[in-house]
């Protein structure tokens, strides 16, 4: 049994969220840095899918009423499991009674806490996330509020060494200014040449308005298009950057709307999200173009690298349990 | 004549609109989804308005391919036959869930009473599902009615707030932000994520509204 100790609106649990449910109106949520969560889970031997929780509200307190393995991965702060600091990215086990300590991250905007077995909490429309908006998945549909007990699945804790391990290079995490890769979206030839030209050129500032459902991005030039343009509401995915008549962008997020209408300029693509959803308020962004074999081509690279990821951890899980 | 684009390394967008919204596109979008949505490789195939979503697994296919797949699909696919359901939803019109009334009634020059009767004599069909949950988007309002979003959208209005907005009608399936004129509000429960059908509306039901109260 875990117990939540710090109450906040924003941290909820997160898998990797519903991959079939825009028909029905409802966003595919799930991490944030769905890269996080899933080495969270490989680190623990879960499912690469299991339920953990996904924190942007610091300092994050949970209290363990039994021993249970977990670990720590995304935005780096100081973390402490009693007075023990922990390392980044990094598995850990806790005895009864022991107190989990995020704090604030100096790097990246999310951190995720999983949990040997992964968290018990019930599958609806196929995924244990929260979905906010329609108050539905997660526990009881919202946010972890203080007080609020878990459990974990149960699962086999003598795959864990005992003394935790982790990884010797923790992930990257945007510095200084993230490199977003995106391709041209349908609208992008209906902007202007200056436009187009300064969406790439252009320095953009996540603003304080950026959450799970869209960043809102600023920069000195809006952006315009040749004419104005009406469109008919059209299925949007995470990634999408619309770009509304004061042409300030907005890259919709895991929690999006499923259809909008709004002119598109570009699609974020899929293994950059995470860098996004790493950036803290206030930092800057820059958009890269990429063309459509290099974005096939990053996002079947993501997958191998985390698909061997596993199979590296797995393998020295055992290396360290045999000593 | 369509376009196609990516959305993403795992989306593409067909989008058939020319101008204004027709019905026959529509009913073709749909048959195109539903037999797009049959194939393996498809994750999901999501009718918007005269348009069309599909999602796969860009790390096992290749969006050339499906993009091929895509246009066949359309180019031999013609309407859709299944037989549209038809769904009443009783509505109280006015009061504090009609604020909007008298800014519509104003926009079309039409007394309060008969922007309600426009509203409520309309025949609709669910041309597509999305935004939030279960909210659908309902063509067929009276022309009159075309009274352009909000300027600025309402930060949250209740769930089942009937409204108007961009040419279309609808109803709010959950609390939520909003730049749509609200009308009146029902109190059907459009979406449950614990039903066997979580959606109470399918693409191309008939809807009517029944004014009471």
């Amino acid at each position: 049994m875990i117990e939540v100790l710090t109450g906040s609106p924003l941290n909820a649990i997160q898998d990797l969220g519903r991959p079939r449910t825009m028909t029905l109106g409802v966003s595919r949520g799930g991490a944030m840095d769905s890269a996080a969560l899933k080495l969270g889970n490989l680190l623990l031997g879960n499912d690469i899918d299991a339920a953990g929780i996904e924190i942007v509200f610091f300092p994050f307190k949970i209290r363990f009423h039994a021993d249970q393995a977990f670990a720590v991965t995304g935005a780096r702060g100081v973390a402490r499991l009693d007075d023990e600091p922990l390392p980044p990215d990094w598995a850990a086990k806790a005895r009864a009674g022991q107190i989990l300590t995020l704090h604030a991250p100096a790097n990246g905007a999310r951190s995720y806490v999983t949990f040997a077995g992964g968290l018990d909490v019930p599958v609806v429309l196929g995924s244990r996330s929260t979905d906010m908006k329609g108050g539905f998945g997660g526990y009881q549909g919202r946010a972890l509020e203080a007080g609020t007990r878990l459990a974990a699945f149960p699962s086999d804790a003598k795959d864990m060494p005992s003394s935790g391990y982790g990884l010797a290079h923790p992930c990257d995490l945007p510095e200084n200014v993230a490199e977003v890769r995106c391709l041209p979206a349908a609208e992008f030839d209906a902007f202007t040449d200056d436009s187009r030209a300064l969406f790439f050129e252009q320095l953009w500032t996540v603003t304080r308005t950026a959450n799970r459902l869209g960043y809102r991005l600023e920069s000195e030039t809006p952006l315009s298009l040749r004419s104005p343009l009406e469109l008919l509401s059209h299925g949007i995915v995470p990634g999408t950057v619309q770009v509304p008549s004061a042409g300030m962008p907005i890259v919709q997020m895991a929690d999006a709307n499923t259809c909008g209408g709004y002119p598109k300029i570009a699609n974020v693509i899929e293994p950059d999200l995470r860098l996004l959803a790493q950036t803290q308020t206030g930092r800057q962004i820059r958009f890269i173009r990429v063309e459509l074999d290099e974005a096939v081509a990053a996002v079947r690279a993501d997958a191998i690298r985390m698909h061997e990821l596993g199979l590296a951890l797995q393998s020295a899980r055992a290396t360290l349990l045999a000593r | 004549m369509i376009r196609i684009s990516c959305a993403g390394a795992g989306a593409l967008l067909l989008d058939a609109a020319h101008g204004a919204f027709n019905d026959s596109v529509q009913e073709r979008i749909w048959a195109v989804a539903r037999r797009m949505a049959a194939l393996p490789e498809i994750l999901q195939a999501v009718p918007g308005v005269n348009n069309l979503l599909i999602v796969f697994d860009a790390v096992q296919y290749d969006p050339a391919t499906l993009e091929h797949s895509l246009r066949a699909v359309w180019k031999d696919t013609l309407v859709d036959a299944s037989p549209a359901r038809e769904i009443v939803l009783p509505v109280t019109y006015g009061g504090t869930f009609g604020e909007d009334i008298p800014v519509v009634a104003r926009f079309a020059g039409l007394t309060e009473e008969e922007v309600i009767a426009a509203h409520v004599s309309g025949e609709y069909r669910v041309a597509a599902i999305g935004a939030m949950p279960g909210f659908a988007y309902l063509t067929g309002l009276d022309p009159r009615l075309a009274i352009p979003r909000r300027a600025s959208p309402r930060v949250s209005v209740e769930q089942g707030a009937v409204s108007i907005g961009g040419g279309q009608a609808g109803v709010m399936p959950c609390t939520s932000p909003t730049g749509w004129h609200i009308l009146g509000k029902t109190e059907e429960i459009l979406f449950d994520a614990h039903r066997p059908e979580p959606c109470l509306f399918r693409l191309g039901d008939r809807v009517k509204f029944r004014r009471v109260g």
